[in-house]
């Protein structure tokens, strides 16, 4: 693959890749640590003929992008955990309706409006279920610059093949840090882009959610002559309100099964220091995501040179879980330590895929990174 | 000949969940006549609904239609809108989904000036929830949640919307469809966010405890409290008290539509069309 050099944020590369990636509207609200996306993506989309809106609320802000996302094109919001709070019901709403929307978040301390200018990875549960009922989230998390743009990419293409909103979580560490960022040239981005689902029939033959057990709807672009209907309500294959008992436990039913039949599509994750684990006595798995992903690594290379035999596990796609891959290292090594800046809230996760209650834990939610050095102490005390 | 409403409704969905003698049905195929008289054609136009009985709206017209959540029908629209600034988008609420839940977003939809046609049907309470108060409830009426009497003062939604900006405001009821329909046309055929007070009634979740049990009865007291604008002028403040003016409350050709100026101003500046925008650009700065 064919490679370019930028100098840039994680939160500017966000904006670079949304918009490399064929997004053509942005919708948001200002909020720290995630308002430069808005900024920059707002000099970006005009220049090619997109639209980028600052909306008078955070509501506002996922409505306008879902209604660009209904009317056919790429599109995306950003925002932080206070925001997605905000945001929750109508991203409930692009579940239900299927609207495909690259949903940036940049994490911040919380709950409430907690440490606004400082890191947290404290919104992981909450991008598993934002709103209520039950539908399938799709988390991506970045852990480098360049995944700030790889990743972005990765939610359009996704969210367009689901049909339904993609998270792509950052953090205030990735958001604001500032360095080289090795990603694929536009030509190799646009080459990879698979537009959403089309249907071509006659109108009258239209079905936008008459679809297969486990596939997603597919909306054609409004203004087209293919005349449907969105709703929040349980809805027919037509998209009409409806009460009719088997075709609301369908619609349900595949909302969960387009996601969970096909994680094979979505897993994504990084394996260091890894190959050479045999389950022998004494291996530590380190099991990390986002930011805090670097500090392991760095940690890794201090416990292999004191001699204590060290990985890390790694997933890019937080929701769904990578449930084989991490029950087969879990498995195999039995001192696992999480690291995360929240309190088990990936933890949980692993303990439910792995069925081990033995998972050590190192948790810092006081809005400061974990450095290395903390990592190597807590695997030296506990294991 | 009569008009033929068939092409226009989605007749497997009727007939409408709407109680019988309700006036969304009238207001519906005042939207519908008005549609065709500007020539819009139905794949060109966009009908977004909210929550609440005129949230069912958008289903039962072929149109592309759009059921949003509660009060955020301007929201989804903007964004429509600006993807497509060519076409006809028409939002259809209700006074508690534009008024109270929706209340900041149908504000600034009237400051930005985006070319929205905003009706909002005013019964003036919530009626698919059965009588709650709504921020139209005339003061002392009898509401579920205020049994002893509605003391919140009303909000004036035509006074807010030209507050807000909208380049076009009126106010009718659904009991003269003639009219109605009139002033549809000139608020579609305006570029603008045109803002519509449509009065209706709803007997069976407010006038049924008022006093107005019948359709007749809420119609005669809507009747009675709108009065033509210019009629409304030459009254005095203290008989304007209670009266609510009908008609084109404003109509200014004057300012600029959201979607035209970002294409024309914000993507000319990026794509190096003009120079960047400085207060000079505008006549009202302030």
């Amino acid at each position: 693959m064919e490679t370019r050099d930028i100098i840039s944020t994680g939160n500017d590369l966000a904006a670079i890749a949304a918009v490399d990636a064929g997004c053509m509207f942005f919708g948001g609200y200002p909020i720290t640590p995630s308002s430069e996306v808005m900024q920059t993506i707002s000099d970006l989309l005009p220049k090619i003929g997109g639209v980028c809106i600052q909306m008078e609320d955070e509501i506002a802000g996922v409505a306008v992008a879902i209604g660009a996302g209904m009317a056919g094109h790429r599109t995306m919001t950003a925002t932080s955990g206070p925001g997605i709070s905000l945001k929750a019901e109508n991203l409930g709403l692009a579940q239900m309706c299927e609207v495909p929307l690259v949903v940036v978040n940049v994490m911040r301390g919380g709950p409430s409006t907690g440490l606004p200018t400082r890191v947290s990875q404290g919104d992981v549960r909450q991008a598993k279920n934002p709103s209520h009922g039950d539908y399938r989230s799709i988390t991506l998390c970045a852990g480098s610059l360049a995944e700030c743009y790889t990743e972005t990419v990765r939610a359009f293409n996704l969210a367009d093949r689901f049909m339904q909103p993609v998270f792509v979580l950052l953090d205030e560490t990735i958001g604001h840090m500032h360095g080289k960022a090795v990603v694929p040239t536009v030509e190799e981005v646009k080459k990879a882009i698979v537009p959403r689902k089309k249907f071509t029939g006659a109108p009258e033959e239209y079905r936008p959610y008459g679809v297969g057990a486990d596939e997603p709807a597919v909306l054609n672009p409004m203004f087209e002559g293919y005349r449907y209907h969105y709703t929040g309500l349980h809805h027919d294959a037509k998209g009409f309100p409806t009460e009719e008992i088997e075709t609301c436990r369908k619609l349900i039913q595949r909302l969960e099964d387009k996601v969970m039949m096909h994680t094979d599509e979505l897993e994504l994750n990084e394996e260091f220091m890894l190959d050479d684990m045999t389950g022998e006595e004494g291996e530590v798995l380190i099991i990390a995501y986002g930011s805090v992903s670097l500090a392991a690594k760095e940690s890794i290379r201090h416990l292999r040179a004191a001699g204590i035999k060290a990985g890390l596990f790694r997933p890019l796609t937080l929701w769904p879980s990578p449930e084989k891959s991490i029950r087969k290292y879990t498995d195999m090594i039995k001192n696992v330590l999480c690291v995360e800046l929240n309190i088990r809230q990936y933890t949980e996760e692993v303990e439910r895929v792995s069925s081990r209650l033995d998972i050590q834990g190192l948790f810092k939610v006081n809005g400061r990174p974990i450095s290395p050095h903390e990592i190597v102490s807590k695997v030296k005390e506990v294991f | 000949m009569a008009f033929n409403y068939d092409q226009y409704l989605r007749l497997e969905k009727m007939p409408t969940l709407w109680c019988w003698g309700c006036g969304d049905g009238v207001i519906l195929k005042a939207v519908i006549r008005a549609i065709e008289a500007c020539g819009w054609k139905q794949d060109d136009v966009c009908v977004v609904s909210g929550i609440g009985c005129s949230g069912r709206f958008s289903s039962y017209v072929d149109f592309n239609t759009v059921h949003t959540t509660h009060g955020r029908t301007i929201a989804f629209a903007t964004g429509i809108q600006l993807m497509h600034p060519d076409k006809h988008i028409i939002c259809v609420a209700g006074d508690g989904d534009a008024m109270a839940i929706g209340g900041n977003h149908t504000i600034h939809g009237c400051r930005r000036n985006i070319n929205i046609k905003f009706i909002m049907i005013n019964n003036f309470i919530y009626g698919l929830t059965n009588s709650q108060t709504s921020p139209t409830t005339p003061q002392g009426m009898w509401t579920v949640t205020q049994k002893s009497g509605n003391i919140d003062p009303t909000f004036d939604a035509c006074n807010v919307a030209i507050a807000s900006g909208a380049s076009f405001v009126a106010r009718e009821t659904m009991l003269d469809p003639k009219k109605l329909e009139k002033v549809l046309i000139k608020g579609f055929q305006h570029r603008g966010f045109a803002f519509f007070d449509i009065l209706s009634n709803c007997h069976i979740n407010l006038g049924r405890k008022n006093k107005m049990a019948s359709a007749m009865e809420n119609l005669e007291w809507i009747d009675s409290i709108t009065i033509p604008l210019k009629k409304y002028e030459a009254l005095s403040p203290e008989e304007q008290l209670n009266k609510m003016p009908t008609g084109v409350l404003k109509h200014d050709d004057t300012a600029r539509e959201y979607s035209d100026m970002y294409y024309q101003e914000v993507i000319g500046y990026h794509q190096g069309k003009r120079k960047v925008i400085t207060q000079d650009d505008f006549t009202k700065k302030i």
